[in-house]
């Protein structure tokens, strides 16, 4: 493969990253603290409001899949009893804590000051930080959010929200930080969000463009990076997807299409929506495969679990906690399955896709558990064909490289078929 | 033994036998109008459904018994048993006689399951019951007692029943008469495992899933008074063990059995934990929808799906072996399990601290060869036995 072409959001993206974890590699000799959470649900604002530095484990256990640690992580939980059967996520973060706690960029992560465990979306985040727990002598802060079962957010689950961020969050960071809740500081970083929100629902709607300038699945993981993790609510949020945008403004004045890792697709074939986590373990060669056969992914819907913006939702300044709650609740993987197959069918007729591709990972029942029926559901509703291909999210073990090109190969061949009898009649 | 007791085994058996839920056609029959809402593990407040006149039912999957045609469809093969059987059941009319159906919140499978549900059969009632894991009165409490309101309110609609206060107390009352027997008889097989072996107490729990409270309490009741007449129940030299991890996707009763043969007493189990979730009475005097709250929040049984804000997650564990004097821990989960796998390590961990023998191994309901299980379990039982006992 050839080298990676790299833009100046990327490279912009990978400085504040690294900024970012040296950042957390000083905390201890500079006397920060630091706070252990989620990405879907989490409190990035809130935390940075008290000078509080976040980790998110799923971020280093991506990060550590795609640098192949990520087998060697599970086999160390596993050797240390962890069942084969549960989430990679967790046994990578427990392998990766028992030899050593290395991070990303090679430095020693920081011990958690607080685990702020937001429940939302995700059952095995709870088990998660309790196994956590047993590891590091701090606090931890629950945030319970209740379930979208209905589609939609009922007054009693945001006050549920609300009451939790007041009487248990605020002030376990109160009590680590050692300082006060600062309510204006928390609306100045939210109004920093929103901006930076409307930019990134910008980039992912430039998908509806033809060719679209952008792969909004492989490409989308690295747009959502700085705000689904440490950087939503700061001016570096703001200046990174400010970057982004007038990148994708040019290519879809040249009518460009996006830049993957072989160089730019510069003839889209195939518009595809993807349900589900990418795997990580073969990121790269798993988008060659859509590469080297001109497929785009248009709308995905991974790049939602981290927050749903592009239903109109924005951080609010003005209504900051119960903001954090409507965007704790309003997670992808916090809505019922009627939710999520409304927002695909919406994702394949407004992105104008021809194909909907789930890829199942064994580790997240929270994503895979009824997707057969999503599946099916689509299909009759949009008359668009799925597929179906599994993976795992960082277990080198459950990627099989030849049997999932060969099943994106024929579902393609199967699309072209399709429009050929679609000509021919 | 008396014919009493055979009959009344006999009865449990068939009960647990019936995938078409006959018990709650012929409930449903015997009075026209009569409704019945099943439920999927562990806790969902049965009170309610009872105060509005209509029948819980219990929904934990089809067991060994069950062929899998069209349920293996919906799931991937990394999904535990309990999903795809129960949508078998579902699409197979096995569960038409139910009206309504509840998820608690127990993990992502059961979750999603409910979502399923609304999608293949839209014009059921379906709610997700989503319990606190905040247990604070004015917080969690709260957002409790308005999730028990809407169910309340939805249960009065679905059965054209209004509930009043008065109707759930005596809701209540019935459940606590439930719970003090199902209490009884935990304490007295724990006292005298071999008159109450595990293999029959696991029966007589699965009635409960479909039986009336009333009845089932009645069983209950004849159970304990019979089952220590038969002269034939004599002590064993078995170890005492405490099973852990059974608390949704239930064990078929095979394999209770094989770990009776190998040696094991259960002196201790979370099996249809919901049953015994509230490990005490729910005050009956006084705001009846208060009390439901008060119980959740203060009397819940510990266990994997919920959230040990005190940050001992085994304390609950090593409890219960100190007060049933069990020799041993047998962790017996199903695969796939999230929630009993991923807090395995914790209660593995906390025991070996405390010195207290353990052995894992995994099941699913369809488990069908039991050797292997057999021969772990009578290894463990037999090194108890004879390398642990002064």
């Amino acid at each position: 493969m050839s080298d990676i072409q790299k833009e100046p959001s990327m490279l912009l993206q990978k400085r504040l990253l690294a900024d970012h974890f040296d950042a957390l590699a000083r905390a201890p000799e500079e006397g920060k603290k630091v706070v252990y959470t989620f990405v879907p649900g989490n409190l990035n604002e809130l935390v940075r409001s008290f000078d509080l530095l976040p980790v998110l484990p799923e971020i280093n256990a991506l990060q550590s899949g795609m640098r192949k640690l990520s087998g060697g992580y599970i086999a160390e939980a596993e050797k240390h009893g962890h069942s084969e059967d549960v989430c990679t996520y967790v046994k990578c973060d427990i392998g990766m804590l028992r030899k050593g706690n290395i991070g990303p960029t090679g430095k020693r992560l920081p011990k958690p000051d607080l685990l702020l465990l937001s429940y939302t979306g995700c059952f095995t985040f709870m088990k998660w930080f309790e196994l956590l727990r047993e590891e590091y002598d701090c606090p931890v802060a629950m945030l319970h959010v209740p379930y979208q079962a209905d589609g939609r957010i009922d007054p009693h689950q945001r006050d549920y929200v609300v009451q939790q961020l007041r009487s248990e969050v605020i002030p376990k960071l109160e009590q680590v930080s050692g300082k006060k809740f600062d309510e204006e500081r928390l609306r100045s970083m939210l109004r920093l969000s929103a901006k930076a929100e409307d930019d990134l629902v910008w980039v992912l709607e430039s998908a509806r463009n033809v060719p679209s300038p952008i792969d909004a699945y492989f490409g989308g993981v690295y747009y959502i990076g700085p705000i689904f993790s440490a950087f939503r609510g700061t001016p570096e949020g703001i200046e990174y997807y400010a970057t982004l945008r007038r990148e994708i403004e040019e290519r879809v004045a040249k009518r460009e299409g996006p830049i993957t890792p072989d160089g730019q697709l510069e003839n889209e074939r195939y518009r595809l929506v993807v349900e589900g986590p990418p795997n990580w373990t073969s990121f790269r060669e798993f988008w060659h495969m859509f590469y080297e056969e001109d497929a785009v992914v248009v709308a995905s819907t991974y790049t939602k679990v981290g927050g749903l913006y592009d239903t109109g939702f924005r951080h609010d300044p003005d209504h900051p906690l119960e903001t954090l709650a409507d965007y704790c609740l309003g997670c992808y993987t916090n809505l019922g399955l009627p939710a999520r197959v409304a927002l695909l069918e919406r994702y394949i007729r407004d992105y104008k896709a021809d194909g909907l591709l789930i890829n199942s990972v064994k580790s997240c029942n929270s994503f895979s558990v009824g997707q057969l029926l999503m599946l099916r559901e689509l299909e009759q509703r949009t008359g668009v064909p799925g597929a179906f291909i599994e993976s795992d999210l960082v277990d080198p073990r459950y990627f099989s490289a030849a049997n999932i090109k060969n099943r994106i190969e024929s579902y393609l061949q199967m699309l072209d078929q399709k429009r050929q009898s679609k000509v021919a009649s | 033994m008396t014919a009493t007791l055979t009959d009344l085994l006999q009865l449990a058996r068939s009960l647990h036998d019936d995938l078409d839920l006959t018990q709650v056609s012929k409930w449903k029959a015997a009075k026209p109008g009569r409704k019945a809402v099943g439920h999927m593990p562990i806790y969902v407040p049965r009170e309610l459904i009872h105060a509005a006149g209509m029948l819980p039912v219990g929904v934990v999957g089809g067991g060994d018994r069950l062929e899998i045609i069209r349920g293996d469809a919906y799931f991937q093969s990394y999904i535990c048993r309990i999903p795809r059987s129960t949508i078998e059941l579902a699409l197979s009319g096995r569960l038409d006689v139910l009206d309504g159906m509840l998820f608690p919140s127990i993990c992502d499978v059961i979750r999603n399951l409910s979502g399923m549900w609304r999608m293949l059969f839209p014009d059921r009632y379906v709610h997700y019951v989503d319990v606190p894991q905040n247990f604070d009165p004015a917080v969690g409490g709260q957002f409790w007692r308005r999730e028990l309101e809407t169910m309340r309110d939805d249960f009065a609609r679905l059965s054209g029943h209004p509930v009043d206060d008065e109707d759930l107390r005596a809701s209540i009352a019935v459940y606590n008469d439930n719970r003090a027997a199902l209490r009884d008889l935990y304490r007295e097989r724990s006292r005298r495992p071999w008159v109450f072996p595990l293999s029959e107490v696991y029966l007589l729990l699965r009635a409960g899933n479909v039986l009336p409270p009333e009845e089932h309490t009645q069983m209950l009741r004849a159970y304990l008074r019979q089952a220590p007449l038969d002269s034939s129940r004599r002590e064993q030299d078995q170890s005492r063990v405490v099973l852990v991890g059974m608390f949704c996707e239930q064990p078929p009763h095979g394999l209770v059995v094989t770990l009776e043969r190998a040696g094991c007493s259960a002196v201790d189990d979370d099996l249809l934990l919901g049953l015994r979730w509230l490990t005490r009475d729910v005050a009956v005097d006084g705001d009846p929808l208060s009390n439901l709250v008060d119980a959740y929040l203060t009397a819940s049984a510990s266990t994997a799906s919920r959230y040990s804000p005190d940050g001992d997650r085994a304390r609950w564990l090593l409890d219960s072996v100190k007060r049933n004097s069990a020799e041993g821990v047998v962790f017996c989960a199903p695969s796939f399990c999230d929630p009993a796998l991923l807090d395995q390590p914790m209660l593995v961990a906390a025991l070996d601290r405390a010195g207290i023998p353990h052995t894992e191994f995994k099941y699913a309901e369809d488990t069908g060869q039991f050797a292997v299980i057999r021969e772990q379990a009578g290894t463990f039982s037999d090194s108890i036995r004879l390398w642990s006992t002064p």
